[in-house]
């Protein structure tokens, strides 16, 4: 039932030159997910990829489950030094992101571009 | 919204993960044609999937011989949902997430469904069944008068 999530990572550099790994992600984020949000995640040089940009432009449906996952993300992101920020994501779920402390430790923006002119 | 008054719809979901899907969209379609603004659907979709899942996953322990039950109920300025499982039933209130808690290990990184659930809708009671049998969630949105 659930749609399978896909992840893939583009290697970016910022406005201000600062290399930026852009994981994207399509499909359902839930508990079936943790291969391709902590896998694709942890398969990232933890040595050269201290920006870490989420992409949910194509994610559809996000459950707590999902949101953990991302939790998980941000906790060995913070052991590693690297820093995670996230666009695209609708304004329930910036909302539902905000309304649990995601926002504390991890900037959200409303656009790729947007993101990148702020790293 | 007239033609929906006392109006009810029942889904049964097996106790499968991702069928939570169905009660949300089944969901989200009466709110929508009851009138609710998307903003507002949205919140009775999540809290909907989340109280399925708990359902699903804590309830009725992903057993699939057991089914969990979905009633929604249309009335003039409302929509109540009912997800009926055959669990012993919440005995816990909903704990705001602790994000900093969370991010130095002291909190579980899981646990956030019944916080949104509540968070998302008017009201949330969680009700243990008699005999530890047909335990359920009861959630309201209410429909926004000004925008009617």
């Amino acid at each position: 039932m659930q749609s399978e999530t896909k992840a893939h990572v583009d290697q970016l550099t910022s406005p201000a030159g600062n290399p930026v790994a852009v994981l994207r992600f399509e499909g359902d984020i839930a508990s079936t997910s943790k291969d391709a949000v902590l896998g694709t995640y942890q398969a990232l040089p933890k040595a050269t990829s201290k920006l870490v940009l989420l992409d949910f432009s194509k994610v559809d449906y996000i459950n707590s489950s999902g949101i953990a996952l991302v939790i998980q993300m941000m906790i060995e992101a913070s052991n590693s030094a690297q820093k995670i920020y996230a666009f695209g994501l609708s304004p329930h779920f910036t909302k539902v992101f905000t309304m649990v402390g995601i926002t504390k430790y991890a900037g959200l923006f409303s656009s790729q571009a947007e993101a990148l002119a702020a790293l | 919204m007239s033609d929906f008054k006392s109006a009810k719809v029942e889904v049964r979901l097996p106790s499968r993960m991702g069928f939570e899907k169905v009660a949300m969209s089944t969901a989200a379609s009466v709110a929508k044609l009851m009138g609710f603004r998307p903003e507002r659907i949205e919140d009775l979709k999540t809290a909907v999937a989340e109280a399925c899942i708990n359902a699903i996953e804590h309830g009725n322990r992903l057993n699939e011989k057991l089914s969990v039950g979905v009633v929604l109920s249309a009335a003039d300025d409302a929509l109540e949902v009912k997800v009926i499982d055959d669990g012993t039933g919440m005995r816990k209130q909903p704990m705001k997430p602790d994000i900093d808690r969370k991010m130095h290990g002291e909190e579980d990184p899981r646990g956030m469904g019944m916080f949104l659930i509540q968070a998302l809708v008017d009201e949330a009671e969680w009700v243990a069944g008699s005999e530890g049998k047909s335990s359920y969630v009861r959630l309201v949105i209410r429909l926004d008068k000004a925008i009617e």
